[in-house]
């Protein structure tokens, strides 16, 4: 039971990570209808800023963090204007937007390659990695503050879109992005917004996965997991993403602990498959028909 | 200044490309389907193809083959399940279905897991490329222009029209899936008689996007676009070489700029054939649409005053 426990823990804690990931990948899904593969790129970075905003301006780990979610959500934004706004002037099909993405995300990985190098590093250690223990069961700090800023992220994401005008204007495009505009929403400004969330919660999600593990140029990679997750959920819905990237960390803990390590991701790409072909939707997307 | 022999190493690569190339061509150029799993049909060929020479001893070409039919087989089960899904749904689908076979073949000792299988026999030569791949570029050539060729096109421009004019969309979806498979298996089964030894690693997620970079950059619908795109794209990174790491950064930014500027490729819906037939016009001077509008509009001459006002 207490093994069981043990990895219901490890499972929300990367799941709360996922999400964090997950959400960008839905938002931007949801107005632009894409899967934005450049997104691990701007995770990575994040990883990135938030390593050299402690080690060097040596700020504080709260100041770094801010740091690092702002630089990866200007990031983003840059990115949509260099490649998909063009595209989207011409209305361009979903398609281009894919490899034009994949381009920007083969771009970022080995420019960091390129400049900073293709190295581990590692990040400070900022808090005592000697583990709380709650009887039987053991949670290192950092799966604790994983869990607590996700959330707190996540409540705040929550709140800009549910409570405030601009949260209106995104979920109105979310259904129809020109019938937004025509009832007077700047679709290009909540384009960017959309950016600027998402680039921010991957700058705080790749700053907790680096400080969890370690930080290279190819952690975008890893974050295909929370794509999954994305998908799981349903592509475009945020409860989804969140419900599916928490349900994925739980999955793979779990396999991890019963069956074996090594057939983890083998375990969570079926599940994406399965998943594809019994609910093409997902959990709670949206459902998408061909336009005719 | 470049030995033959690292010339024709290239050159090999580049037949091998074309022939994976043309395949997903088929699917994303002509059917309009995307496919982030063709590493895995890659992969499938590889290994079905390199267990036949080795351990059963088969000739070379027949191991081919059949590692292109098991890419085929294992294509048509997939299929089945994720054609009915739409546009970034299947994309992603295959994806899952690209990283899953990595990763079984990541734990199955029996063919080496992760560690890979080496002390495979190098029996790609580049006169079996050449042959193969003339082979190849002539079946989809024909294929193209066949009734199959033209229903996996009409689906492309509208799935939905198609669909209404009688169309099996399914059954044109699968056999364009199934004969890329074909092409990406027999493809990988050349390229692991080439490197002499393969690893799952070799088969990843970058390796899929790499040949759907090629297919856009070439042109979408369009065999000569694909052939020279495998071409310029195997060629650019070796003459980029001595850029070192800068190299996949100049890559991933001519992707982008590519979509932004030219999206239809380098050729894309011209066929090299089309060119001959331009300059054959321009040659003899007979320029057909000259003459046809010439003729039209005398027809529209005699024909008009009988109408009485004409057109407004």
């Amino acid at each position: 039971m207490s093994v069981f426990l043990q990895q219901l823990i490890n499972g929300l804690s990367i799941g709360s990570i996922y999400a964090l990931m997950a959400v960008g990948y839905s938002l931007v899904y949801s107005i632009l209808n894409f899967s934005n593969f450049a997104h691990g790129g701007v995770i990575m970075l994040g990883a990135y800023f938030g390593l050299y905003a402690l080690n060097l301006l040596s700020l504080p780990f709260m100041g770094a963090l801010v740091v690092a979610a702002f630089a990866a959500g200007l990031v983003a934004v840059g990115l949509e204007k260099i490649a998909y706004s063009p595209l989207r002037k011409r209305n361009a099909p979903s398609l281009y937007f894919i490899i034009s993405a994949m381009g920007a995300s083969i771009f970022l990985e080995n420019f960091v390659v390129a400049t900073i190098g293709p190295t581990f590093k590692t990040y400070p250690e900022i808090f005592s990695t000697t583990p709380i223990t709650f009887g039987a069961i053991s949670v290192s700090r950092i799966d604790i503050l994983m869990f607590v800023i996700a959330g707190i992220s996540l409540a705040i994401l929550v709140f800009i879109i549910e409570k405030t005008k601009v949260g209106l204007a995104i979920r109105a495009c979310s259904y129809s992005a020109r019938g937004s505009n025509l009832m007077g929403v700047n679709v290009n400004r909540i384009i960017f917004v959309i950016f600027l969330l998402g680039g921010m919660l991957a700058g705080v999600a790749g700053m907790l996965f680096g400080m969890k593990y370690t930080v290279y140029p190819q952690i975008g990679v890893i974050t295909n997991k929370s794509f999954i997750a994305a998908v799981f959920g349903g592509l475009g819905s945020l409860p989804g993403a969140v419900v599916g990237s928490i349900l994925l960390g739980l999955i793979e803990t779990i396999s991890a602990g019963y069956i074996a390590s090594q057939y983890r991701d083998l375990i969570a790409f079926s599940l994406l498959i399965i998943v594809l072909v019994v609910k093409p939707s997902g959990l709670m997307g949206k459902i998408t028909e061909d336009k005719a | 200044m470049f030995s033959w022999f690292y010339i024709e190493g290239i050159l090999i690569l580049v037949g091998i490309n074309v022939m994976i190339v043309l395949g997903l061509s088929l699917l994303t150029g002509f059917t309009g389907l995307f496919s982030f799993g063709h590493a895995g049909f890659m992969a499938i060929g590889a290994y079905v193809a390199v267990t036949c020479t080795m351990q059963l001893n088969v000739p070379f070409y027949l191991a081919v083959l059949i590692g292109g039919i098991a890419a085929m087989i294992a294509s048509l089960f997939i299929g089945y399940f994720t054609l009915n899904l739409k546009g970034d749904y299947f994309c992603i689908a295959t994806l899952g279905f690209g990283e899953a076979i990595r990763l079984i073949l990541d734990n199955m000792t029996i063919v080496g897991g992760a560690r890979g299988l080496p002390g495979i026999p190098l029996d790609t030569t580049l006169v079996n490329v050449i042959v193969i791949d003339i082979i190849g570029i002539m079946a989809m050539a024909y294929l193209i222009k066949s009734r199959h060729g033209r229903n996996m096109i009409a689906i492309r421009e509208e799935e939905l029209a198609s669909q209404a004019i009688g169309i099996n969309v399914f059954r044109y979806k699968m056999e364009s899936l199934a004969i890329s498979a074909l092409y990406a298996g027999i493809g990988g089964a050349l390229w692991a008689h080439y490197v002499g030894f393969i690893q799952p690693l070799m088969f990843q997620l970058t390796k899929s996007t790499e040949m759907t970079i090629m297919v856009i950059f070439g042109g979408l619908g369009s065999i000569t676009g694909s052939v020279v795109g495998a071409f310029i794209l195997t060629f650019l990174p070796e003459l980029l070489r001595e850029l070192a790491n800068w190299r996949l950064v100049f890559y991933g930014a001519a992707v982008i700029a590519i979509m932004i500027a030219r999206p239809q490729g380098m050729l894309g819906g011209i066929e090299i054939t089309d060119m001959f037939r331009w300059i054959k016009r321009t040659v003899t001077g007979e320029n057909r649409r000259a003459k046809a509008a010439a003729e039209a509009e005398k027809e529209a001459k005699t024909e008009l005053p009988g109408e009485g006002g004409g057109e407004s």
